[in-house]
């Protein structure tokens, strides 16, 4: 006989009715990535070098700095749910699985308030 | 508590191209999980200063790491191309086993051609860049 209710019983074991919002976000951040990761590759490849200033410029030249912490901020959540769901499926001893998924959360969320500070230094402090 | 059913079971599936791209989806897509690492790296560097700049462009002219930017290129590719695949059956489009392998073999090629074109604008059409 456990104190437990019927209903604390199945609380965190089934569907948290959050499935289909985490496949929503996952198809919505993948569907910006198409023209922005592809906006950022020929961004490069229009650069005449990669040098400091040349690199510089570019970063903080009018909307550049708009669509790069875009880029870098749906960069950083498509991959957290991406790397997510891989840890879900494949790691599954309880403790690593919850150490696993902790370790990439921050450190997504590390990397994409990085990558965004870095753009916004960039533009604010101009080349 | 009972044990209760886990994904996936790799060894009771035959192997077929559709299995064999869908899992190099993930592969690709973890690969450029830690290429972000280094965009973002990168990017922290050109805000820092010349001189952390300067140390973040010589270690990516190395030649090793040049190979792993070409890697890093070919899995974005693939993971671009195959995202846009993923993207047409979630609309329902495309899902009928012929249509699957056909959609798969021109994700491939679409691959090949854009890496190959990126990849000769960024690494062969600038020199020393």
């Amino acid at each position: 006989m456990s104190l437990r209710t019927p209903l604390g019983r199945v609380l965190g074991h089934g569907s948290a009715k959050q499935g289909v919002s985490h496949w929503w976000v996952q198809r919505l951040s993948s569907v910006a990535l198409v023209p922005l990761t592809l906006w950022f590759v020929f961004g490069l490849l229009g650069l005449p070098s990669f040098d400091y200033l040349t690199v510089r410029s570019w970063v903080g030249a009018s909307w550049t700095p708009v669509f790069l912490v875009l880029l870098v901020g749906t960069l950083s959540y498509h991959s957290w749910l991406g790397v997510q769901v891989v840890i879900e499926d494949y790691v599954h001893s309880h403790g690593v699985k919850l150490a696993a998924l902790l370790g990439s959360s921050f450190v997504h969320a590390i990397v994409g308030a990085a990558g965004i500070f870095a753009v916004l230094k960039i533009a604010f402090q101009g080349a | 508590m009972r044990e209760r059913p886990l994904s996936p079971h790799l060894q009771v599936w035959r192997f077929t191209t559709s299995m064999a791209m869908s899992i190099a989806n993930r592969i690709t897509g973890v690969i450029l999980s830690v290429g972000l690492l280094v965009l973002v790296w990168w990017l922290m560097a050109a805000a820092t200063g010349p001189a952390s700049y300067a140390g973040a462009t010589r270690l990516l002219s190395h030649g090793f790491v040049q190979l792993l930017l070409a890697g890093w290129l070919l899995s974005f590719c693939y993971h671009l191309c195959n995202g846009i695949r993923h993207l047409t059956w979630d609309l329902g489009l495309g899902m009928e086993r012929h249509e699957a392998k056909r959609s798969g073999v021109f994700t491939l090629i679409a691959t090949v051609i854009i890496t190959l074109a990126i990849g000769y604008l960024a690494f062969f059409a600038r020199s020393a860049a």
